[in-house]
């Protein structure tokens, strides 16, 4: 008797296991988040911090058992959705999965539309519409169907054509083949000079934008970040007239061509601003000390001299003289070169004064 | 092709800048291998076990290339450019950071984010012995931990492995087929990468019992420096074309049930002469019908 029922006992015990260990139902604190496009899951239950610090095969055991059971939950989910075999009855069961909604980054940006051309312009002002063409056309000399252009087509091949007509008022002496040969090409450079400056005008039409390429942060050196403060600053309404300056930066408005236009007073402009010029000019002129500060020249020159030489000397091994032993070297080469360089044209007087 | 200024003179040529060139709907995203110059075992076998994870999808760059991602970013850059791949995973060994991985992605070729990851603990493909699902399975992937939300780092880190695992996007999958997944734990500051075998054992009902077992590469790694793209930068990326969006169809509105209302529009109706069903016990008999017209129309006599 008592055997019966510890079997029977024993009996329901393992059945239960087997149920255990078949069901496929998970217990959750948190519902997952699932994007099945992507086949993902995302649980935001915060593990067992504690019982995962011991390393060992105690938390690969917990790890496992963690994906096990995400595991399932996102197979349910997949099971769920609807499904149809493949390939006729026997086929493999497909499922239909829906997009997927977790928005990654792009590789590239989206392809621009390209602006149209000259003659897409003019068609569409006047209302012209492409006529669809047939891909065959019948060639009565050949009695077949030819193609339009191309290999075998229906005009017969043109480099064999053997003859060529004069036409009504050309001249009778004049080579055809060579006239027609000569149009083909210029035909054929017009397309390509026309194909070439539809390209510029998209590409210019494209960077009339101002993109300036915004790198990650940490990596904008000092120009590109000016530039795009001056990009910035005129893109307000009225073109940056009336930004206000930030604290560093340069008084007068960068000029557009960069400082390549030479920009001259007018003639008959302000008349005192003319009168005190022409007076320092002649008080210069009058001076016995020279204008030319022989020190500073001297030292901004021996600066310029040193950047060039270690921009030069880069990677290799510096002169044992140093930094002192150059300067003792410079002084009087280059207060000469310095003096005859830094002499502008005005003060011709002053120079031949400082060296006679 | 449109902004060549060179024309492509083979349709081989063609079909080579056809695919590189952007587009409405994007290839998949290849990611290169790269070794630096004092790479070591540990980070070589991290980049074969991962190219075997990602094939086709992958490539491996078999010499060292001693550049540094961190300072300077043209070489991969050029890289990328090369060989048409906007995800890369960089592996270096120094006393200061050992077993590092740079992980990034490329955005029109400029690196977008990178970041750098310590490999504590490395399990190979070799060391465990199992039968291994074939290549080019589409990974199941699943995050688990609440440290992926806390900060936008981790939340980048996340986005980055999607990006770098999820393999093509398809329309539709064989159930059968779900092989391999890859589990992400992040705890403690570290992030367990597992990845494990399904088996798929029978259930009571239709949808079948998991049971796992460990399979690939499985990683301990700890998170160092980060390089991410700015706010601004990030979201011109995700910026997706008009193109991509379904159109809506008009009339048609959806319940939250699920139900599907259409809306119909209709001409005027004239409800008199309406066609309905015919119950014949209900039509009018002829006596009555003469009663309600008054007898306006009598019977056509016959003449004689």
């Amino acid at each position: 008797m008592a055997a019966v029922r510890v079997e029977a006992v024993l009996a329901a015990a393992e059945e239960q296991e087997a149920e255990k260990r078949r069901s496929i139902a998970v217990e959750k604190e948190l519902e997952l988040e699932y994007d099945l496009g992507n086949l993902l899951a995302v649980d935001r239950n915060p593990p067992p911090a504690a019982a995962l610090r011991g390393a060992g095969p105690r938390r690969e055991a917990l790890l496992r058992a963690l994906a096990r059971d995400n595991t399932q939950l996102l197979v349910s989910r997949l099971w769920e959705l609807p499904a149809e075999r493949a390939g006729g009855a026997g086929g493999p069961l497909v499922a239909q999965l829906p997009e997927p909604t977790f928005r990654l980054p792009r590789e590239k940006p989206p392809p621009k539309p390209r602006p149209p051309t000259r003659w897409e312009q003019f068609a569409r002002l006047k209302g012209i519409r492409r006529k669809k063409k047939t891909s065959l056309v019948w060639d009565e000399q050949a009695k077949e169907w030819r193609r339009r252009w191309g290999y075998r087509r229906a005009g017969g091949d043109p480099s064999r054509a053997w003859l060529a007509e004069v036409p009504a008022g050309a001249d009778p002496e004049e080579d055809q083949f060579a006239r027609l040969r000569r149009e083909k090409r210029e035909r054929v450079a017009r397309n390509e000079l026309n194909r070439l400056r539809n390209l510029a005008r998209a590409h210019r039409a494209g960077s009339a934008v101002p993109a300036a390429p915004l790198h990650p942060t940490g990596h904008q050196d000092r120009d590109e970040l000016r530039h795009v403060a001056r990009v910035a600053r005129v893109s307000t309404a009225s073109l940056g007239r009336f930004q206000p300056r930030l604290p560093k930066e340069s008084a007068e408005p960068p000029s557009r061509s960069g400082g390549k236009k030479r920009r001259f007073e007018p003639l008959l402009g302000n008349l005192a601003a003319e009168r005190s010029r022409q007076l320092e000019l002649l008080r210069d002129m009058g001076k016995k000390k020279p204008v030319l500060d022989i020190t500073r020249a001297v030292n901004k020159q021996m600066r310029q001299e040193e950047a060039e030489a270690a921009a030069a000397n880069k990677g290799k091994k510096q002169s044992k003289r140093g930094k002192r032993g150059r300067r003792q070297q410079r002084p009087g080469r280059s207060g000469k070169k310095s003096g005859a360089r830094r002499q502008p044209q005005q003060q011709k007087a002053a120079g031949g004064g400082s060296g006679g | 092709l449109i902004y060549c200024y060179r024309k492509p003179k083979t349709k081989r040529a063609k079909r080579f800048l056809e695919k590189r060139e952007p587009k409405l709907n994007e290839n998949t995203k290849n990611a290169m291998l790269i070794k630096g110059g004092n790479a070591n075992l540990t980070v070589t076998e991290v980049l074969k076990d991962i190219y075997a994870v990602k094939k086709p999808f992958a490539i491996l760059y078999k010499r060292k290339n001693i550049t540094r991602p961190f300072e300077d970013q043209t070489s991969l850059e050029f890289f990328s450019k090369k060989s048409d791949c906007s995800l890369f995973l960089f592996g270096s060994h120094n006393k200061k950071r050992p077993n590092n991985l740079v992980i990034g992605r490329m955005f029109d070729y400029h690196v977008l984010d990178m970041i750098e990851l310590g490999v504590e603990k490395f399990v190979s493909l070799k060391e465990i012995k199992n039968s291994k699902c074939p290549e080019g399975t589409k990974p199941m992937l699943i995050f688990a931990g609440d440290m992926f939300d806390v900060n936008e780092e981790c939340r980048r880190l996340k986005s980055l492995l999607i990006d770098f695992f999820r393999g093509p996007t398809v329309p539709s999958i064989r159930l059968a087929g779900l092989e391999y997944i890859l589990h992400f734990t992040a705890v403690d500051g570290k992030i367990y990468m597992r990845s494990y075998k399904v088996l798929l054992k029978k259930s009571g009902c239709k949808i079948p019992r998991i049971e796992l077992e460990e399979m690939g590469p499985s990683l301990d790694l700890v998170m160092r420096r980060t390089h991410l793209a700015s706010d601004d930068l990030y979201k011109l990326s995700l910026k997706q074309p008009k193109g991509l969006k379904p159109k809506k169809k008009k009339n048609i509105s959806h319940d939250v049930f699920g139900t599907t209302y259409g809306r119909i529009h209709m001409q005027k109706q004239d409800l008199s002469k309406l066609q309905t069903r015919k119950m014949k016990g209900l039509k009018k008999r002829p006596a009555e019908k003469s009663a309600e017209d008054g007898g306006a129309t009598p019977k056509k006599l016959k003449s004689a």
